[in-house]
């Protein structure tokens, strides 16, 4: 910028975003510092703001024997996490991209109204057809399967528009190319939409198995049995109504157990997170 | 925009299509029409048989002051938050977007309460605040405040909107960020030459042409303290204390778990419907505009 910086200019930028990072890290570091001492000390809300001796005690505990109200213990309950987001994730995926495809490079009567229908389920969210969606559910006998948990996620009108995009940029050189060496759609896909589309799809994953990870409605309804329970579901049964009963420093440590993976995807692969965040939203 | 060059296959794209399509159809269009046709029936005693009755679910939804007091707390609810997250956010993108040291790092540090699930935001934040335990419940006890979110309707749903606001500033960030690197450098520093100071330059020139990102944010917030806030409240405070931070989504879900209203419940699912189209609607009005910015 044109004016000379001050000692102040420079450093104001600096302290708002301190302040900013702070307060927003704040609520976990407590929630960490919680997992680390034991129930009496939290209980008498002496709790200080630095981390105790009790955190491998906490944390064998939740992961391995569960507690006094959610009987099932942290360590399955991740694992059901972890197959519902990587289902919901590389369904969303596979269903979308092959039907973007269609819509994109076959011309065929009812084509428009296909992706029409795709469309309109952006407005159709879980939250505003909960009862029907659980009535149908359980007339498959899906409830308390990963496919319960997983299937009825897994449409997504927003990956079908934005492959649907991406492949709008593929030059038409190359279906010709292909054409012309005799190729068909098929191998067309394989061997030229898919390699191009890798970065598309790894931006999506991304984004997808953050939200499959975080559901909470749709497997709270589904899921009665405690073995087939979620990560984000069970720390609500940690915390009883009568607060006196809540063993804290396991309701903290399987919070911090169940923010771990998806805040870890979000740092360690960025550049996806943000590339897929952009383009999930046009 | 179409292809030139396409496959004239017959049976290959309906295949290609059918899982998507068979989803859709099985999960989305039959629940939601289901939900419509409830919503002009009512059921019997027993439950053995529904009989039409037009509007009246309706009639009587609209009759009831619960149903308003649900609507008015959605309203407040989706208005602090938004507010609060923006602002709080637009601070954040605009000192981040200034050309100083550890720009990426800021960044780095500030979207990752993103991945965080809303009932888990919400469990964090019941913590800090919870009146007998809490480091900052004990805190404002401490100096006077006879705060308790467990009894008092305003306290819990002051407790939710933070939790779900806190939630919310990694996304705003984000996009604010990237709505500010797009404008033009040039237009700034030709307002610094003219003598304009920051503040002014703020307001005049990056404020106006931050315009659609500050729009889109706008519906998006207020999407997601409609339906993606439900963890937060069913983890926190199931709606209470005395249906304080009963949201419409919340009591859908709980006038059809408890009473056996499915006419009712369906009713104010097909409002909600009405609710979404209309966001989604006025969302890609805007997207179009964005493209032609």
């Amino acid at each position: 910028m044109v004016e000379r910086r001050t000692w102040f200019s420079t450093f104001l930028p600096h302290f708002i975003l301190i302040m900013g990072v702070l307060i927003v890290a704040f609520p976990v570091y407590v929630a960490f510092v919680g997992s680390s001492w034991d129930a009496g000390t939290i209980a008498n809300g002496t709790m200080p703001l630095y981390p105790g001796k009790f955190l491998v005690e906490n944390y064998s505990r939740a992961l391995l024997a569960g507690n006094a109200t959610a009987r099932e213990p942290v360590g399955p309950m991740l694992l059901n996490s972890f197959i519902m987001a990587i289902i919901i994730a590389v369904g969303k995926i596979a269903i979308s991209i092959i039907s973007a495809y269609a819509v994109v490079y076959f011309r065929f009567p009812l084509r428009q109204s296909a992706f029409w229908l795709i469309f309109i389920t952006l407005m159709l969210p879980v939250e505003v057809r909960i009862y029907p969606t659980y009535k149908i559910v359980a007339d498959l006998g899906m409830l308390d399967t990963y496919a319960g948990l997983a299937v009825p996620l897994i449409a997504s009108a927003t990956a079908t528009l934005l492959f649907r995009q991406f492949f709008m940029t593929i030059p038409d050189e190359l279906v010709e190319a292909s054409k012309i060496d005799g190729a068909g759609p098929m191998k067309f896909f394989v061997d030229t939409v898919l390699p191009l589309s890798i970065t598309t799809i790894a931006a999506l994953f991304v984004i997808q198995f953050i939200y499959g990870w975080n559901q909470y409605l749709w497997p709270l309804l589904i899921t009665t049995r405690e073995n087939m329970q979620t990560i984000v579901i069970g720390i609500k049964k940690m915390l009883v109504t009568q607060d006196a009963l809540t063993e804290w420093q396991l309701a903290m440590a399987t919070a911090v157990l169940a923010m771990l993976p998806p805040v870890l995807v979000v740092l360690l692969m960025q550049k996806l997170f943000v590339r897929g965040l952009v383009e999930t939203e046009k | 925009m179409e292809k030139r060059s396409v496959y004239t296959n017959k049976l290959l794209p309906y295949l290609l299509l059918a899982p998507q399509l068979v989803i859709t159809l099985v999960f989305f269009y039959w629940p939601a029409s289901q939900a419509v046709w409830m919503s002009f029936r009512i059921e019997d005693a027993f439950g053995i048989s529904t009989e039409f009755v037009g509007f009246e679910n309706y009639v009587t939804l609209f009759g009831q002051r619960s149903y308003y007091e649900s609507m008015w707390t959605t309203l407040v609810f989706s208005l602090a938050v938004t507010i609060l997250a923006m602002s709080f956010s637009l601070l954040l993108a605009v000192m981040a977007d200034k050309q100083i040291r550890g720009g990426s790092v800021y960044r780095t540090l500030l979207i990752w309460p993103y991945a965080v699930a809303p009932a888990i935001a919400g469990v964090l934040w019941l913590f800090m605040f919870q009146p007998s335990l809490g480091m900052i419940g004990r805190g404002l006890i401490a100096a006077g405040v006879p705060w308790n979110p467990m009894l008092n309707g305003d306290h819990a749903l002051l407790l939710v909107i933070l939790a779900a606001a806190w939630k919310q500033i990694s996304y705003n960030f984000l996009f604010f960020l990237a709505g500010l690197q797009s404008i033009p450098k040039s237009l700034i520093e030709a307002a610094a030459i003219d003598g304009a100071k920051p503040a002014r330059r703020f307001w005049t020139i990056i404020f106006p042409m931050l315009s659609p990102t500050t729009f889109f944010l706008l519906v998006v917030n207020i999407v997601y303290v409609f339906f993606d806030t439900f963890g937060i409240i069913d983890a926190i405070t199931h709606g209470g204390p005395a249906k304080a931070t009963e949201t419409l989504v919340f009591k859908v879900y709980s006038d059809g778990r408890l009473g056996g209203d499915l006419g009712g419940s369906a009713a104010q699912s097909v409002v909600l419907m009405v609710i979404v189209i209309a966001l989604t609607a006025i969302q890609f009005r805007y997207v179009e505009r964005k493209v032609t910015y």
